[in-house]
């Protein structure tokens, strides 16, 4: 058997009708981890007697007949998760060493249906990144071509998916770390409405930005795995009291009378010329499909980036004050007092652009520069949202590009911050109106390199935005192409 | 003491109340006061990564009860602040406070000054906050200890107007306000055990005036008698000629949120 053909969907019905078991599942996948990462480092930790004690579990579950559409599932979960005493580094040497006491409410609930956790995914440190490359565990390699990134910072989650080393993987979107990653490895993300999914035990990068979502090889796939994971948590007071509809059978392979808007800021001059071809043509297939395409405007796009990189290294600086060296976490050597204490621990156990961020966001919240910054940029983050509440009065879905370029060579952004942060272009503003959107795959550059389009929709619709997704998926064969390896 | 009549002393107070509820703040840790160190935690008292706060409804219940008790004005919409500072028994490394949108605003509480007279002091606002952990120092070498039992236990924090004119009334005003706090049963009001802890803001400014003169501000008064000193006139009257000469607090304590300095080197008043 080779794990890396199969889908979550027809796993499932395999492990139903007993043609595998959850462990001989989860150790072929253990296998093809042992032998594939080493060269794309998806995984930092690999957890292989958990994932085997949980796939047995899985088998007696499969046996009893009370198993979930996730029992026995070989999954790879983003390392900023926190797991019960399995490491958890979200990337940083502050926290490389760091066992959770307690679950995340993610990881509890995909447990608790069975789901079979091989490991801990690479990431950028503290998911700030858009490239992979700011992990204290290295860089991960692109699948489709080691000398690229895979996107960040849910890197190692897309490389792993894209390699076949698991049947679906978690990240997380602050700013497109699902979404822009997905394009880039040529899978499918989606990162749901702020509030479907708990942030309980989520390691915390902009607290108002976060949420986790699946990542997959198809709409289906991710359906279930969003299942799984959403609803209102007692212990995370921002997700949201709503019923989770049944995904899997909202899926329709029609779009008849779907009105979706194309945003005609989304499509600079610059754009590479492959991923408007293959724009042009997705908008075809959602024709013949049956929807109605009209273009629509979002006026304020242009100042997403500005706006982001106020509020979200405003968020992390305060988030980040916790990693201090007192009670957790990396602590520097014999230091002389409290403050050397605190200096050096924080600049020996923080990267480069973690730093970066926390000190963007110490000054944008000083006294003085408050109203300036942090407060102005608030008021432009509302307007932002306002386009999306106007555009969605006449539209369902919003389809746009996800990522301005395909995946890029390693080394290439990573001492132009600024060249890296456009890399979000597309996806920032979602977050900062707190909707939902999925990327998945539309085409190819000319050497073969992903592409991904983005589909956007109103608050909690994340049943449109996954059915469109089938839609197209039953229509194409994009997401089916894998990289030799 | 000797009184000038030229001059008036302003005051101002803040008290500190912990609220007597079953559990703290933003968790479901016990806030029994003297358990062994640490015991009486969990990873949203020690600010483990991942971790979200979610607020007591007892907490609400006992600053409306409190807000309804100084006829005061009751936010429906109130919000939560941080504010940032590093202190190694503040967990987060922020406070959680109010500060734009406190739950109550505008009470006001009638006190008899010691002459007899009636006089009504404006409650500028009350506000719920986290307490921090304690630092121990005392008989400890070459190390500080930390117990986070205390984080996270829910504090009012009561701002009068400065209405006060003399230590005389700033007592008067404390013994009201905890008599009523301990008759709604919110908080014990026992200041040895920092359960009622007062700040006062002073200055003095020449009779007549309408300006409030340079503020000193005076931490954890922990006594009501400790109170009736820094009223003292004289006392008042030197501070306006020799603001150097005063223990000068951290500021406004008011300052704009979310604040990232720490506070200054050798406070050892702690968080407020």
């Amino acid at each position: 058997m080779d794990p890396s053909q199969l889908t979550l969907v027809q796993t499932q019905s395999m492990l139903r009708a007993r043609q595998i078991s959850a462990r001989e599942l989860a150790i072929a996948f253990l296998d093809r981890i042992d032998r594939i990462n080493p060269d794309i480092n998806a995984f930092i930790t690999v957890d292989r007697e958990g994932a085997l004690r949980a796939a047995q579990q899985a088998d007696e579950r499969l046996h009893q007949g009370n198993a979930t559409p996730m029992t026995g599932i070989p999954i790879g979960v983003k390392d900023l998760f926190c797991t019960e005493n399995l490491r958890t580094t979200c990337g940083s040497k502050m926290l490389s060493r760091f066992i959770p006491p307690y679950e995340s409410t993610v990881t509890r609930k995909l447990k608790e249906a069975g789901a079979v956790i091989l490991g801990k995914t690479n990431m950028d440190e503290f998911a700030m990144g858009s490239s992979n490359e700011t992990s204290w565990f290295g860089p991960v390699k692109n699948p489709w071509d080691p000398q690229r990134i895979p996107g960040g910072s849910s890197g190692g989650s897309a490389a792993a998916l894209a390699a076949g080393l698991a049947l679906a993987t978690i990240g997380t979107d602050t700013g497109g770390s699902i979404r822009q990653p997905a394009a880039l490895t040529g899978i499918t993300g989606l990162k749901p409405t702020y509030g479907r999914v708990s942030r309980y035990g989520m390691i915390a990068f902009a607290s108002s930005l976060d949420q986790a979502g699946p990542m997959a090889r198809s709409a289906e796939d991710a359906a279930v795995v969003l299942q799984c994971i959403a609803g209102h948590d007692a212990q995370d007071s921002t997700s949201i009291r709503a019923d989770v509809p049944d995904y899997a059978k909202t899926l329709y392979p029609r779009m008849d009378a779907i009105r979706i808007g194309i945003p005609t800021e989304y499509r600079p001059d610059n754009l590479l010329p492959e991923i408007q071809q293959a724009l042009e043509k997705a908008e075809q297939i959602f024709r013949d499909l049956g929807a109605v395409l009209v273009p629509v405007s979002l006026p304020h796009t242009r100042y997403a980036i500005p706006t982001y990189y106020i509020i979200a290294p405003a968020e992390a600086s305060s988030n980040l004050a916790r990693y201090d060296g007192i009670r957790f976490g990396y602590r520097c050597q014999d230091p002389v007092d409290l403050k050397d204490l605190y200096t050096r621990t924080r600049t020996e156990g923080f990267g480069d652009e973690v730093k970066r961020r926390i000190m963007l966001g110490t000054y944008v919240l000083s006294s003085g520069y408050y109203d300036a910054y942090y407060r102005k940029a608030q008021k432009v983050r509302r307007l932002i949202a306002n386009d999306f509440h106007e555009a969605f009065k006449s539209v369902d879905l919003l389809l746009t590009p996800t990522t301005p370029t395909t995946a890029f060579p390693l080394g290439d952004k990573i001492d132009d911050p600024v060249a890296m942060y456009l890399s979000d272009l597309f996806t920032i503003n979602v977050n900062l109106a707190g909707l939902p959107g999925i990327s998945i795959p539309c085409g190819t550059d000319a050497q073969g390199l992903p592409i991904g389009m983005q589909l956007i929709a109103p608050i909690l619709k994340e049943e449109n935005l996954l059915s469109a997704a089938h839609a197209f998926q039953t229509a194409t064969t994009w997401h089916q192409r894998k990289p030799e390896l | 003491m000797a009184h000038d009549p030229l001059y008036e002393t302003v005051i101002g107070l803040e008290v500190h109340a912990q609220m007597r509820t079953q559990s703290k703040i933003f968790c479901g840790c016990s806030t029994t006061f003297g358990a062994e160190a640490n015991t009486q935690i969990c990873p949203v008292c020690a600010a483990l990564p991942g971790v979200l706060p979610v607020l007591n409804t007892e907490l609400v219940q006992m600053a409306i009860k409190t807000g309804l008790a100084i006829q005061g004005k009751i936010r429906e919409r109130s919000e939560f602040s941080r504010k940032n500072y590093f202190y190694p028994d503040l967990p987060a490394g922020y406070q959680i406070s109010q500060f734009e949108l406190p739950i109550i605003e505008q009470g006001e509480l009638h006190v008899v000054t010691d002459d007899g007279n009636k006089k009504k002091i404006g409650i500028t606002r009350i506000h719920m906050e986290v307490d921090a952990g304690k630092s121990l120092h005392e008989g400890i070498q070459g190390f500080s200890w930390i117990d986070l039992n205390r984080t996270g236990t829910p504090l009012l924090e009561i701002v009068s107007e400065p209405d006060l004119r003399s230590s005389q009334e700033a007592g008067a005003y404390l013994k009201k306000l905890r008599s009523i706090l301990r008759y709604l049963q919110v908080c014990d009001g026992n200041m040895e055990e920092g359960s009622f802890r007062c700040d006062a803001n002073v200055s003095v400014r020449k009779q007549g005036q309408t300006r409030l003169g340079t503020r000193t501000e005076l931490k954890n008064l922990n006594s009501i008698r400790r109170c009736r000193c820094p009223g003292n006139p004289t006392l008042g009257r030197h501070l306006e000629h020799h603001p150097s000469h005063a223990r000068q607090g951290r500021g406004p304590r008011l300052s704009l949120f979310p604040r990232t300095r720490s506070p200054p080197a050798g406070d050892s008043s702690g968080p407020h």
